[in-house]
């Protein structure tokens, strides 16, 4: 185990800031009152000070406050819409590849139109028209709700070289139903690959929530990591010189896209061991 | 052949724009709300009081922007206004018209785009290319890492760093806008010049980013490329490097990096509405930041309807583009 995670310093590297990011929100937790979260909880424009080591905003957010509740609520976000998107698109992945025909034309027809549009914007759309202020889980069902897309597109590719192995057709002789060959064949050989897709659509749902939110469409009153960074645009803290309101949450959401991108880029090399050649 | 091809992709590109279209219409009516009764209670809010008779009001209004027929005449009429590029007006900025405000906004993220995109592509392309290369300089391995993470961070929060640094720190370029306040618009060498100096930073936090992943992405082919049997071929009859390198690896590996092209323009669009947005770069994107905030419904509409169909038709051409440089595409369709 330790050989071979020697031989793949990205994992580790993906692992280490996540288990680092891990820390710091359990130790947050216990240390920090997240009440401080809320505006009006300490003085305006603090820069980091030992009461305030990340400082605090224009409101009066304590920052580190802002930080150890806001960033279980992003991945909160990302979880939930990674892993519908997964699961749905794993679903409609398998159903797609392994039984051909109509189905297949349909599903991925639907897979392939879907991702030439750009995903941000139905949010867009969907965001505004049910205005009103969003919860932080009504959004990860809005973007779990184009999530499933990208996994379909990616996973049927994967299923339909697979199905054509020797062993599917031993199991299909032997008698194995559909489903059978779907859940005890085809899926215990992919699963590197489906966690490397799993980590990539959390990768992605942070992203969209992030977006949405610092164009002004998140849950206006959760202090997540997007939301942080609107009002930081919203009271132009650059130009104004207030660099420790921006510094912490892009800090923090560096270490997210870094580590789950490393982990991505780890799983891969388990999951397709041909890319080992290339290292 | 090659015609059956091309009206098979226009069909795929007519289903995108009819798809945006119905998605305008239906998902803002999945909310149940009603945006006469909305604006009405809003108005009369403003003057201080609620009339009584606001839901004859109501009424009357429905029937005059066509609402009381049902919604299958609705959405007819819809798609007849949409198919003639009519968008509303604007809510917020009335009585100009969506298309213009749109029209005044594209020239801009059309420019910014197209240049970062093209740019970033050939690069990273050539870059990866290389990176793959053995007999690529050495001091090219040491560029992997920071690409790699550059390649993980969004667009925009590039731009935050990148504007602290380079416009407030050193104060080398302009923070905010297209061009300076005071400057006049029109065809001269100052302006130009004026509106270059404010793209570099909205310019760069697109291109570093992507620099990267196309980099990255060529690579990968380029790997599983020099391992195909005919490279070992070209090799075996003594052929020049430089030729195995462009004619027989790059001409390849190529292919599957114009497709993943295709297939990025959406993220690369969304990730610079957002950079616009920070930077208050007049284009589409700063244009939705704006509707977003004045709640100016029809524009927000009007822009993902036109930036879908505007993708929708960069895809075409690029599937169009794509059998000449992969022949075998346009005579094996089945």
């Amino acid at each position: 185990m330790a050989g071979y995670l020697r031989r793949n310093p990205a994992l580790v590297f993906g692992l280490a800031l996540l288990g680092f990011l891990g820390l710091f929100m359990v130790v947050g937790a216990l240390t920090v009152d997240t009440g401080n979260a809320q505006p009006l909880s300490a003085p305006a424009l603090q820069p980091p000070s030992w009461d305030y080591p990340f400082g605090t905003d224009r409101q009066g957010r304590d920052l580190l406050a802002v930080m150890v509740a806001g960033t279980p609520l992003t991945l909160r976000i990302g979880f939930i819409a990674g892993f519908l998107g997964v699961g749905v698109g794993s679903l409609f992945a398998f159903t797609a590849a392994y039984y051909r025909g109509r189905i297949d034309t349909v599903i991925r027809s639907i897979a392939d139109i879907g991702l030439t549009i750009p995903q941000l914007l139905v949010l867009i759309i969907i965001a505004v028209s049910l205005k009103g202020s969003l919860t932080v889980n009504q959004m990860a069902i809005i973007i779990a709700s184009l999530a499933w897309l990208s996994p379909t597109r990616t996973i049927r590719a994967q299923v339909l070289s697979l199905r054509e192995r020797g062993y599917v057709e031993v199991a299909r002789l032997n008698g194995m139903s559909g489903p059978e060959i779907i859940f005890r064949e085809l899926m215990p050989n992919l699963l590197p690959f489906l966690a490397a897709t799993l980590v990539g659509s959390v990768s992605a749902a942070i992203l969209a929530s992030v977006g949405l939110e610092v164009l002004g469409l998140g849950p206006v009153e959760a202090p997540t990591l997007g939301m942080t960074l609107y009002w930081v645009n919203f009271n132009a803290a650059i130009i104004n010189g207030w660099w420790w309101w921006w510094t912490a949450p892009l800090v923090v959401i560096v270490t997210v896209f870094l580590g789950l991108f490393f982990v991505t880029v780890g799983l891969d090399e388990i999951a397709n061991p041909r890319l080992r050649r290339s290292a | 052949m090659h015609a059956v091809y091309i009206a098979r992709r226009f069909l795929v590109f007519l289903l995108i724009v009819w798809l945006a279209a119905t998605l305008n219409f239906f998902l803002p009516k999945l909310s149940g709300q009603d945006p006469v009764r909305t604006k009405l209670l809003e108005e009369a809010s403003l003057g201080g009081y609620v009339h009584a008779g606001i839901d004859t009001m109501v009424k009357e209004y429905q029937k005059r922007f066509g609402l009381d027929k049902p919604l299958w005449r609705q959405y007819l009429t819809y798609l007849d206004d949409m198919a003639h590029g009519d968008l509303n007006y604007s809510i917020a900025n009335y009585p100009r018209t969506v298309v213009g405000m749109i029209g005044e906004a594209l020239p801009w993220t059309v420019g910014l785009l197209g240049v970062t995109t093209i740019f970033s592509f050939a690069v990273g392309t050539i870059l990866g290319a290389l990176l793959a290369w053995p007999r690529a300089p050495r001091w090219m391995r040491w560029l992997m890492p920071p690409l790699w993470a550059l390649h993980a961070i969004p667009f925009f929060l590039l731009g935050l760093v990148l504007s602290w640094l380079f416009a407030f720190r050193f104060q080398w370029l302009p923070i905010f806008g297209g061009y300076s306040a005071g400057a006049n618009p029109a065809w001269n060498w100052g302006f130009v010049l004026d509106v270059l100096r404010h793209a570099i930073l909205p310019a760069l936090s697109i291109v570093l980013v992507s620099v990267g992943g196309w980099a990255l992405a060529m690579r990968g082919m380029m790997v599983t490329t020099m391992g195909e049997d005919y490279v070992t071929f070209a090799e075996a009859k003594g052929l020049r490097s430089a030729t195995i390198f462009s004619r027989y690896c790059l001409r390849n590996a190529i292919l599957p990096q114009t497709t993943g092209l295709a297939l990025a323009l959406g993220q690369i669009l969304s990730g610079a509405v957002l950079v616009e947005a920070i930077f208050g770069y007049p284009g589409i994107g700063a244009l939705l930041f704006q509707a977003i905030e004045e709640n100016d419904f029809f524009l927000i509409q009007g822009i993902v309807f036109t930036v879908i169909v505007a993708l929708g038709f960069a895809t075409f051409v690029l599937d169009v583009v794509y059998p000449w440089l992969d022949p075998r595409i346009a005579y094996n369709r089945s």
